[in-house]
Order: C-alpha cells, then structure tokens, then sequence
C-alpha cells in the first residue's frame, strides 16, 4: 500500500532524514521505535506533507502514486492521515464544523455530494461511540482547552470519521496516563479492519501491549536500523537504544 | 444585489478603481467663509443652516488637527481640497430619468439596481454619489409606515424642526476637529426619521461613493427613532483608485427615544492606497455617535472594515436613559500598508445602563491595526454593567496590533469586564486542515470566520454571507 524508498529530508538546512526505507502493506500495523531526534515525528510530518520539511532525495509510493508531488490536502484525499503528536487549538471553529468540511472536502474530491447536516451528525454520533467520545465534544472548539488525553482522543475520533486507507499515529501515546492510553488504544483497534494500513509511531513498548503490531522497527539517525516481529519490541524495552546504537556499530566495523 | 456591490469578487484587485466621467459642479478648491456660503447658496439652505456652518467653520479656525492617534500620515492641505462636487444634472427626487446617465451607470456598475427590482430585495437604497443624494427607492413604501428616508438636503427644507432640534445634538459643533470641518462644509447625506411605535418595514440602506479625485467626502447622517420605534440601517463604502488620498470626514448622529432601538451596520471597503508603497488612499476620520437618550432605548453599531488607507473611528453611545442599551461589534481588518485606529466609547450615564464591546482587529502584511476604547461610568450611573472582549489576530510577523482600553469608572456599583486575547494565524493551524483534506483557501475562511464569529453574526444575513468572503478575499495573498 506504501513504499518509502531512500527517503532524505532537511528542516532548516538540517538533514534529519537519511534514507527511509519502508514498506506496509494493507491490513499491518507496524511500530516504529527510537531514541529522541531519531526522525520519527519528521518521519510522519513528511508523508503527511509539512511545508518546512524540504525532500531532498527519495520517492514515496502511495496507492501507486509519488506522494511527495501531492499536496497536503491530496494526500488526505487519496486516504492518508496523520495524528498529530502536539495537536493545534483553533478558537473559533467547532469540532463539528471541522469534521463535517473534513468529511465533506473527501466526498467531493471522489466525486460524491456532501452529506447534508443531519445525515452528517447521525454518522458523528456513530463514530463517537466507536471512539468512547463524549457527545459534547461536537460543539466545543477544536481542541481548544482539551486536556492532553482528549485530543489525541479527538484525533482518533478525526481518523475513525475520515476512514483513512492509511494512518500513522505520532506519539499517540505521550503525555497520556494508562486509562486514557487504554481508551485510545481501544478506539484504534475499533476503527482497525484488513484494508488499513496503521504505522505507530512511539517511545515506549506499552502501547504496543494494547495495540500490537505486526512489525517492529527502530529508526536512529534518521535511518531505520533495525527490523523484527513484536517480541523486538519487548527486548529495546529490556536493553534500550544503547544496545542498538552498539550492534550498529558493530556491524560497520565487523 | 446591493450587498454584492460593496465585495470584490474572484481576484484581490480593488474591483471598483474606475471612476466616472461626469459633468460636475464643483467650487474651487479651498476653504474660506466665502466658499461656505457659497455651498449653503447652491443648496437653496434656510439660513439657521448657513449659522450652524459659519460657527462651526470659525470655531474649525481656532482648532488644530489632532495627533495622538497610533497612525502616521502626512499633513493635509485643507486649502487644497474641493468641498462641493455635485453632478451637473441635478436630480429629481420622483424622476430616475433626469439623473445623469452616467452616474446611473456608475450605479449599475457597482451593482446597484436604482429600478423596481430592489423592490425583490425588500431595500431601500438612498444613493450618495460625491456628497449628493441621487434618489430614494420605495419612497411610497416607506411613506406609507410615515417614516422619512431622504437626503439630509431634503430633510433640511422639509423638516427643519427636527433637523434644528437634533443636529449637534449628539456630536456638538466643537466636538473635534474633523467634526466641525464636516459641520461646516457637509454637503449631503441621510435623513432618517421613524414616528412613535413603527417599526421600520425594511432594511434602509445607504451607499456612499467618492468619485471626484479632489474631493473630500463629507457626509452628514442624522437618524432619528421616536417612541418605541425600531430600524435597522446598513451602510456601504467604495472610492476609485487615485494615488493621492482622499479624506473623508463624516458625522453621524443617532437619537433613540424612550423604548426605541437603532440597529447601524457598516461595510466599508474604502479604497486603501497601494499595497506595496501605501500611496493614496482613502482617509477615513469619522465621528460617529448614537444618544440613547430615552429610557429602555437601545443602539447597537455593528462594522466590517476592510479598507481605507487610514482608519479613525470610534462609534459610540451615550447611555442617558435608565436601562438603556449600547452595543459595539467590530471587525477591522488591516492588510498591506493599511493603519487602523478604531474602538468605541460607552459613556454609561442613566442608572442601570449595559453596554457590550466585542472588537475582533485582524492585522496581515505591514500593517498596523489599535484598538482605542473608553468605558466611561459616572459616578450616578448605578448599577452599569459592561463587557469588552477585544482580540486580535496577526497574520504574518511584519504587521502589528495594539490595544489602548480607557476604563473609568466612578462609583462602586458597577461592573465592568475587559478581556483580550492575540493570537496568530499561522502555518501550523493551516497544515492541520490541510491534512484532513481542507484546502488552504477554505481553511483560511473557517479560522478567520470562527475568529470573527461573534461579530458577524450581528450583521443582517445577507451581509454576513458576503462579509464571510470579503475577509477571506482580503488575506488571500497575506497568507502563506
């Protein structure tokens, strides 16, 4: 479904990617894992589109076609979404209002008609339950004071609206405590079926103990260094990236 | 439509640069009590008038241009200005055909329909073009409810009593400087009249349009609202596109009696100088202020401002009656090389007297954009409560917002409240719409929109809609 292939990438000047190579395929959900300024987070700013992100070398192959050549909004449209690490509050734009120009952008770019307001609100009451989100939330402003937990809560709730062929989740994880980890977790293996593709993107093995993974990979550097099944996952736990950044090492000299 | 006259559509160019060539009769340039007396002869006025504009204008000579707004701007000539310019063909009031065919077609360029099918639009439309009512639609209409909608020409010689009694009621001769010049030299403007217990049948609305180049534009608008009567009033701006500036000075006065409520929106799209080198320009020094005077009366100013090369306004409302009710909401939006200086006054007065101030200032490219307000509660205005919320939003990191909010309250049985916020429109918001599939122009729209929500939402529906596109047409090339 997507092919990231010797991926390069600067912010600033700064090389932060160095040749990406990765592969998912529908229905897998692969983790990547690494140590902070590993390129993760730019990692999925790029394939979403960022425009501070500069690509200097590499192709990414989505649904068959060259994502780098798309803007933002035709990458969402072919069926790409990211949720944000630190997601932006808008004052002034209801949560609602948001979804539906979201939901309704998508339908026309596939040549269907918007959805009318009412229809619209049922389907966001069904997605609101599949995500345990609380019916209030469609009125409030986007994100705007939402604690930590809900709005990555709200990004899910974005991802089970917009039904994403693909969707990489940053850190969907951090600043959460357990219970709240728990619910997103639970909210992603509802939204799950066999024709998504799902790249998580984390710092620590527990979320990969409520949403679990097919593949494990370890970026450092900008590069991804080291792939395996799920227990991989439980050993960087167990050793940490030290360990990794030594086998590395190891491997150039040996 | 009237309401798609004052928005420029497809394209940021200031659609209504063009100016009109028309036969003019016009003074020379300058100001001496001669040329006064000159523009009150021309205008067949009663000679209570002719007073009011000499006291104004010796009082004009003792005054100096005032400085202490946050703007910047070159000295005026006053002595090289026009202060009458009046289509050759003068207009006959019952008959469309005697106006100039040009000037029509000015109108019809503008997207005015002076014809019958306003009448689908349920608008009165009173025409300004350089400082001289054209004609008023649906005259019989609005007669039939008794109430007046004429030129402040008319109104002068038709009904000199309410004009004696009212004019300078609210904004005095000496009031400031920009005000007396107007009180000498205005030339035309509206008359609105509403008798006891009517309530205005339809939206009124006035369009104002400075063609001369050498003109200043000096209108007076005077509306009056007896007894528990009620109307909404609307009123629109555009100039042609000259690279010297134009001033306009204008004065107007609302008087709301007892139970009454007067409803003034504004758009105002005034031609704003060259983007890059702020040449030209309108001026746009206006002093606007409502009385409620009567007890439970209401005033309520509501404006969209998007243009002028300089902007120095302040609507306000003198709360004298008990429980009576004064409203401002804003936008003022500042893009290129624009200045904006702009707020409102509340002046609590009567006992239980409540007033709102909802400003939303938007600042993109070099702009500068203030807000200046005073909530004023003296020290027998028990039990007054105001809310002020100003926010601003920068577009861009060379423009800049300023808030200078004057609160005096004098006694300890009111409350005010003052709350402000600045934000910024900013890559991030932007990249988060686009990567759930919106695009940039409609991402633009929702936050701008949402940001200004409050505001708009005063604005009568059609203007709301068109409004909505203005704002975004006029940040398109400010963003991103």
């Amino acid at each position: 479904m997507i092919e990231i292939r010797n991926l390069f990438a600067t912010v600033e000047g700064k090389p932060i990617l160095k040749g990406v190579n990765l592969q998912v395929k529908a229905g897998q959900i692969h983790a990547i894992m690494g140590p902070n300024g590993a390129g993760k987070s730019t990692l999925a700013k790029v394939l979403a589109g960022h425009p501070s992100y500069v690509v200097t070398r590499g192709e990414v192959i989505f649904k068959g076609k060259n994502i780098l050549e798309m803007e933002p909004e035709e990458r969402a449209h072919l069926g790409l979404f990211m949720s944000f690490q630190y997601p932006v509050e808008i004052p002034g734009v209801s949560n609602i209002q948001f979804l539906r120009t979201a939901y309704n952008s998508n339908r026309k770019a596939h040549g269907e008609s918007e959805l009318p307001i009412e229809e619209f609100e049922k389907l966001l009451e069904k997605k609101m339950a599949l995500v345990d989100v609380k019916a209030e939330f469609k009125e409030r402003n986007l994100n705007e004071g939402f604690s930590g937990g809900e709005k990555k809560r709200n990004e899910i709730l974005q991802m089970a609206v917009l039904e994403p062929s693909l969707a990489i989740l940053d850190e969907t994880d951090s600043g959460l405590d357990i219970d709240a980890m728990r619910i997103v977790a639970a909210g992603v293996n509802q939204i799950m079926n066999n024709e998504m593709g799902l790249i998580l993107i984390t710092h620590y093995q527990r979320l990969l103990d409520y949403i679990k993974p097919h593949f494990v990979h370890v970026m450092l550097d900008g590069r991804i260094v080291k792939s395996g099944g799920p227990e991989m996952a439980l050993e960087l736990e167990e050793k940490g990236y030290d360990w990794l950044e030594m086998e590395g090492k190891k491997e150039v000299i040996g | 439509m009237a309401t798609e006259l004052m928005f420029s559509k497809g394209g940021s160019d200031y659609k209504y640069g063009f100016s009109t060539e028309v036969e003019t009769d016009t003074l020379p340039k300058g100001l001496n009590e001669d040329i006064i007396r000159a523009i009150s002869e021309k205008k067949e006025e009663p000679s209570y008038l002719l007073d009011f504009r000499l006291k104004a204008y010796r009082r004009w000579l003792e005054m100096s241009e005032p400085r202490w707004a946050n703007v910047n701007f070159p000295a005026i000539d006053y002595q090289n200005i026009c202060y009458y310019s009046a289509p050759k063909k003068k207009a006959s009031l019952n008959s469309l055909s005697e106006v100039d065919p040009e000037v029509l077609k000015t109108f019809e360029k503008l997207g005015i329909p002076i014809d019958e099918q306003k009448r689908l639009t349920n608008v009165a439309v009173d025409l300004v073009f350089d400082s001289v009512s054209i004609g008023t639609t649906f005259k019989k209409k609005l007669e039939d409810a008794g109430v007046v909608l004429c030129s402040i020409s008319e109104a002068i010689k038709l009904y000199p009593d309410l004009v004696q009694k009212y004019l300078g009621s609210v904004v005095p001769i000496g009031d400031n400087f920009f005000a007396t010049l107007n009180s000498a030299v205005f030339s035309d403007g509206s008359f609105v009249y509403i008798p006891k217990g009517v309530r205005c049948p339809m939206e009124v609305s006035t369009y104002f349009r400075i063609n001369d180049k050498e003109s200043g534009q000096f209108e007076r608008t005077l509306i009056i609202a007896e007894e528990s009567s009620f109307v909404s009033y609307l009123e629109g701006c555009t100039a042609p596109a000259y690279d010297t500036n134009q001033l306009h000075a204008a004065v107007v006065e609302l008087v709301a009696l007892d139970n009454a409520e007067i409803k003034y929106a504004t758009v105002q799209n005034w031609y704003s100088g060259n983007p890059e080198t702020g040449e030209g320009g309108i001026f746009n020094f206006v002093t606007k202020r409502g009385r409620c005077a009567g007890v439970n009366s209401k005033i309520s100013w509501t404006q969209v401002e998007v243009g002028a090369a300089i902007t120095w306004k302040y609507p306000s409302c003198i709360l004298q009656g008990d429980n009576s009710i004064g409203e401002f909401y804003s936008v003022a939006l500042t893009n290129g090389r624009m200045q904006a200086d702009t707020g409102s006054k509340m002046i609590h007065l009567g006992k239980n007297t409540r007033s709102t101030i909802v400003s939303k200032g938007i600042a993109a490219d070099l702009s500068h954009n203030s807000y200046r307000g005073l909530v004023k509660v003296v020290p027998k205005a028990i039990g007054a409560r105001n809310y002020t919320q100003c926010d601003s939003m920068l577009v861009g990191d060379k423009c800049s917002v300023s808030t200078f909010p004057y609160i005096e309250v004098g006694n300890a049985a009111s409350q005010v409240e003052h709350e402000a916020s600045t934000s910024k429109l900013n890559e991030e918001q932007l990249f988060y719409f686009m990567s759930r599939g919106i695009s940039q122009e409609d991402a633009v729209n929702m936050i701008v929109n949402g940001f200004c929500k409050e505001v708009i939402r005063e604005l009568p529906l059609e203007f709301a809609a068109e409004a909505q596109k203005l704002l975004t047409l006029k940040l398109e090339n400010s963003v991103g």
